[in-house]
């Protein structure tokens, strides 16, 4: 047993709880922080599969992005928590009976057939500067250009239509136009303009004091 | 060589990439609450692809980009007809999306778009790439069909869309994972080889299987048609009109790529299905369409009948039965342009007029355009002067003559019940009495469109070779 | 398994503790007094003494400061998720020190060294706003969870646009350790990177700034508005953890700006004939500290001269001016590397 024996089963076994965590929690944030710390321990196993940029984009993209997004918004939602969870223990057994068989489906799979372990050879572990970032980046740019770049087209896509269906123009908003208070100074803010002092007629005050004391 | 990155092949795709930069840019600075700007530069980048694309025409076919991309004879002519369609189309959106607030630039933008993602469908010569087309287009159709943000059928209609292709596109990719895990590549020309070399194994069935039934979600055909008529009624109607034509042409590339190029060494797993497919579109969008009374529906229906006898087509499995196809699927896209044209051109103020007895009194007050509309009718019926009726005569002969004579009895019989539907629309307009002039469009530009659409059908109608020709050419360059 | 295994191993885990320490403990010390120098600092640009009680001129401030927060109780709110509110604080200290891993010292002097360093610490960095949005939500409070939302929106925007500077200097270095990092801008002081990367370093340095909650970006703290924000429910050791993780980041991002673009422990004095003879002895962790004790100057220096900005503000310079920015010079690095300009 090698050490990184050990820190494969012990993150899996993170992974497989939390994971079963975040179906099984009752509240919904704690739920999508399981799921980072599924993210978190899966990232650990593809640091073992030596796939470090895989595992580190995992934590960039998906940990410090995507979830902190989500949480976002299920923070703010009003979630009823007891509604959710009806009919739970009801439906276990069959969930369980499900995961079993599939699970069942797998190990088949992964130990028979087409798809078993014995028809691929075990790849060969990599030398210590070989870099990942450079070989996917080769690949990327030269053998898979065009569905690289296609992809790149799809995520314009998916930006403009987003801003199209919901950017509604700036109509009704008071917003600051950072230039232009930058630009106001003296003569277009103050105007002084020369008037003639003006003497009012002194009035006989005593009397209106009394009369409004009166109306009062 | 096939590694090489060889940019000539991709000319075309770079510089309508460029040319959607530079009109997304010029829109965002634009003033102009009509955008002509935008609209002139879009049909001006479209006008200049054609061109590109006729030089193209007769390439020697030619694979670059590692084997993931190939430009050949059918991608050329599958282009230059993708061009004129959207062209077409774009020319009759216009006077209808000026009433309807859908006057933005994203209008073209996104068209474009889905142009590019359809490009690269019918070029691409590895499944990752053909899916990666797929959804360019897929996305950018979605976002189009939920672009009048304030209808609520179309936001219904762009939901169900998204989800219904989201869910082909699941299938299709599914079947290709399989796929990819027994040939262990993506690439169309090593899954040929590894399918000639050891065969379809049942692995390799399982996944066409999922192909099969993606591919013809996208297409809409029966029995995975149920979203169809939705979205295309609920759609705004000159988006109805781009999405029932423009894209079907790139969906048959894709069909011809994945399947044929493929898996045509497999031919004998997927031809039935895909014969099961078109025999039931063909017979449930014949019978449906019968009983509707809008008329966008009932073209909807009706396009489900054509995909079927489209896929007729595809399932003999010959190359003179694919040109027919492709030949069927041209056809198809100018006259469904032209059906939803009809629609466009009656509602183009602020109502929409979709009814079949709202085009009563057309054969009294405006006898041109009853005499357009008929041309439509009878031509989508496929009645024979006109275009509509030679890639039906084409495909029913090579049914004929590949053995698949009660497919062929079936198929002429529910055109002719088709017949009954299209000659109920033109009843419509010259036999029922009308007190009312029924609303028309007062934009010249849409009338002209409208006239020389329908003038193309009987123009090509009365010379189908010329369209055949360039049809025939593609496959007689792929051996 | 046998015996020497596992003494072998043994004396592995014992060396890179031992390490760690040796990394951890001089930190804290610097947080501790990084804290007094703020205070002292903003004093005198204020015009004010800043203090001066504890100990000569206020030397033993920061040791009175430790030891009354030690002192004081943990309260738990009332309603809050009492778990998450303990973990907070460690979740956000923790990828805070975890992030000093990859940080050389000097050629070779590097706990972890890493290939992905540079990849490691934005990792590191985007894993803390966890604590500070855990700590917002678990306080069960409006002014905390007021404070969390615009602290995690925030980071999250401008860990884009320290992303992409970043790859301006990955793109420089052709290299993602950070030791190579700073070798490979051998050569003097021109021959760093904060001279073709400048707008990057602009970039990232503001973006360091807008990551560690620092003002004139401390949205999430925000005392006149959100008394303190997410931490507002939190006191004695717990609040002593942001504090502590809060310092540590501003180093870090000195550190980080100095070895990416400044050239981390080399001479200034490269290239410089007697200069540098008469400076080689000084060592290069030496340089370093001076160059990242400039930019933890910058920090207090910006706190002590600009006014808080407003959220949207902060959103509008982050995702329309950098990143804009940083698209456009990504570009332009690509040609200076092209047209070799660099060597």
């Amino acid at each position: 047993m090698t050490f990184q024996v050990i820190v494969f089963y012990s993150f899996a076994a993170w992974v497989v709880f939390s994971a079963l965590m975040v179906i099984t929690s009752k509240n919904s944030v704690k739920a999508a922080l399981f799921l980072v710390l599924t993210f978190a321990s899966a990232s650990v196993i593809w640091l073992l599969l030596e796939a470090e940029f895989l595992a580190l984009s995992l934590i960039v993209v998906y940990v410090g992005a995507v979830m902190v997004l989500l949480l976002f918004v299920v923070m703010m939602m009003d979630i009823d928590y007891a509604a959710l969870r009806q009919g739970f223990v009801k439906k276990l057994p069959f969930a369980i009976a499900a995961s079993l068989a599939f699970f069942a489906l797998l190990y088949f799979f992964i130990t028979h057939g087409e798809f078993s372990a014995v028809h691929f050879a075990q790849p060969e572990a990599k030398s210590a500067d070989y870099s990942n970032i450079k070989e996917l980046g080769r690949v990327m740019y030269t053998d898979y250009v065009i569905a690289f770049e296609t992809a790149a087209v799809i995520l314009l896509v998916a930006i403009i239509s987003a801003i199209a269906l919901t950017f509604r123009g700036r109509k009704h908003r008071k917003a600051q136009v950072i230039s232009k208070q930058l630009a106001a100074n003296k003569r277009n803010r103050l105007k002084i303009v020369s008037m003639d002092a003006v003497v009012e007629e002194p009035v006989s005050q005593v009397n209106d004091v009394e009369e409004e004391g009166e109306d009062k | 060589m096939a590694d090489s990155v060889n940019y000539s092949i991709i000319s075309s795709e770079i510089f309508l990439l460029i040319a959607l930069c530079v009109i997304m840019l010029v829109d965002l600075f634009q003033r102009d609450k009509e955008r002509k700007l935008t609209f002139m530069l879009t049909q001006g980048s479209l006008l200049t692809l054609f061109i590109m694309g006729v030089q193209d025409l007769g390439v020697q076919e030619t694979i670059g980009f590692s084997g993931h991309w190939i430009q050949d004879q059918f991608a050329v002519v599958l282009k230059l007809a993708i061009y004129l369609t959207a062209f077409i189309s774009l020319l009759y959106a216009r006077p209808f999306i000026r009433e309807r607030n859908l006057m933005r630039g994203e209008y073209y933008l996104l068209t474009l778009f889905s142009i590019l993602g359809m490009m690269i469908m019918v070029s691409a010569n590895s499944l990752l790439v053909v899916y990666l087309g797929l959804e360019l287009l897929s996305l950018s159709l979605y976002a189009l069909v939920a672009l009048q943000r304030d209808s609520n059928d179309a936001s219904e209609a762009a939901v169900k869309y998204f989800v219904m292709g989201g869910l082909a596109s699941g299938f299709l990719l599914y079947g290709i994972s399989l796929v990819y895990g027994m040939t262990g590549s993506i690439l169309i020309d090593e899954v040929a080889n590894y399918i000639a070399v050891s065969g379809a194994n049942l692995m390799i069935q399982f996944g066409l299987v999922f192909i099969v039934v993606g591919i013809s979600f996208k297409f809409g055909a029966a029995p995975f048609h149920m979203w169809l008529p939705d979205i295309y009624h609920g759609s705004p109607s000159s988006i109805t009109a781009y999405i029932s034509s423009v894209p079907k042409i790139a969906a048959f590339g894709m069909a011809f790529r994945v399947l044929e190029s493929s898996f045509g060494g497999a031919d004998i797993h997927w031809t039935p299905m895909i014969m099961i497919v078109a025999m039931l579109s063909v017979i449930v969008g014949n019978i449906v369409a019968l009983i509707q009374t809008n008329l966008k529906r009932m073209l909807s229906y009706s396009a489900i009948a054509h995909i079927g006898y489209f896929l007729l087509g595809l399932s003999i499995g010959t190359d003179e039965a694919y040109a027919a196809s492709m030949f069927y699927i041209i056809v198809y896209a100018l006259m469904t342009l032209a059906g939803f044209g009809i629609i466009i051109f009656m509602s183009s103020d602020k109502n929409d007029y979709q009814q079949i007895s709202d085009l009563r009194g057309m054969g009294r007050y405006h006898p041109w355009y009853a005499l357009m509309f008929t041309i439509i009718m009878i031509s989508m019926a496929g009645i024979p002067p006109l275009i509509g009726f030679w890639p039906k005569l084409e495909i029913f002969r090579l049914l004929v003559i590949n053995d698949h004579v009660l497919a062929a009895v079936v198929a002429i019989a529910f055109s002719v019940v088709g017949l009954v539907y299209y000659l109920k629309v033109v009843k419509e307009m010259y036999f029922t009495e009308a007190t009312d002039s029924p609303n028309v469009s007062n934009s010249r530009s849409l009338k002209i469109a409208i006239s020389v659409n329908c003038l193309l059908l009987v123009i090509f109608g009365l010379m189908p070779d010329r369209i055949y020709y360039y049809c025939l050419s593609a496959f007689t360059s792929l051996n | 398994m046998s015996d020497v295994d596992f003494v072998d191993w043994a004396m592995t885990l014992i060396w890179i503790l031992v390490k760690i320490v040796l990394i951890i403990l001089p930190l804290v010390l610097a947080v501790a007094y990084a804290t007094y120098a703020e205070r002292k600092l903003i004093g005198y640009m204020q015009l004010r003494l800043g203090p001066n009680r504890v100990g000569p001129k206020g030397w033993l401030q920061p040791i009175a400061d430790t030891v009354k927060l030690i002192m004081k109780e943990i309260v738990v709110p009332q309603g809050s998720s009492k778990v998450l509110f303990i973990i907070a604080p460690i979740l956000f200290i923790g990828p805070s020190f975890a992030a000093w891993a990859v940080v050389p010292f000097d050629a070779g002097l590097v706990l972890a060294d890493i290939n992905l360093g540079l990849l490691y610490i934005l990792a590191m960095t985007s894993i803390g706003v966890y604590g500070v949005i855990i700590a917002g939500w678990a306080s069960n409070s409006k002014y905390a969870f007021l404070g969390a939302m615009r602290s995690a929106a925030q980071i999250v925007s401008y860990e884009l646009a320290m992303g992409f500077a970043l790859v301006g200097v990955l793109m420089c270095s052709q290299s993602t350790n950070l030791g190579d990092i700073v070798t490979s801008q051998s050569g003097g002081i021109l021959s760093w990177y904060w001279l073709p990367l400048f707008p990057l370093l602009v970039v990232y340095w503001i973006s360091g700034v807008a990551e560690t909650n620092r003002a004139p970006f401390d949205m999430a703290e925000g005392e006149s508005e959100i008394v303190a924000g997410f931490h507002v429910e939190y006191g004695g050791m717990a609040f002593s953890l942001f504090f502590l993780a809060e310092y540590a980041n501003m180093i870090l991002i000195s550190f980080l700006t100095a070895i990416m673009f400044f050239g981390g422990w080399l001479s200034p004095f490269e290239g410089l004939g007697v200069l540098e003879e008469w400076t080689a002895w000084i060592p290069g962790t030496i340089w370093l500290l001076i160059k990242a004790s400039w930019f933890l100057f910058m920090l207090f220096w910006l706190r002590a001269t600009f006014p808080r900005f407003r959220y949207d503000q902060i959103m509008r310079l982050g995702w329309k001016i950098f990143i804009p920015v940083t698209l456009v010079w990504l570009p332009v690095v690509a040609i200076i590397i092209k047209a070799g300009w660099l060597d």
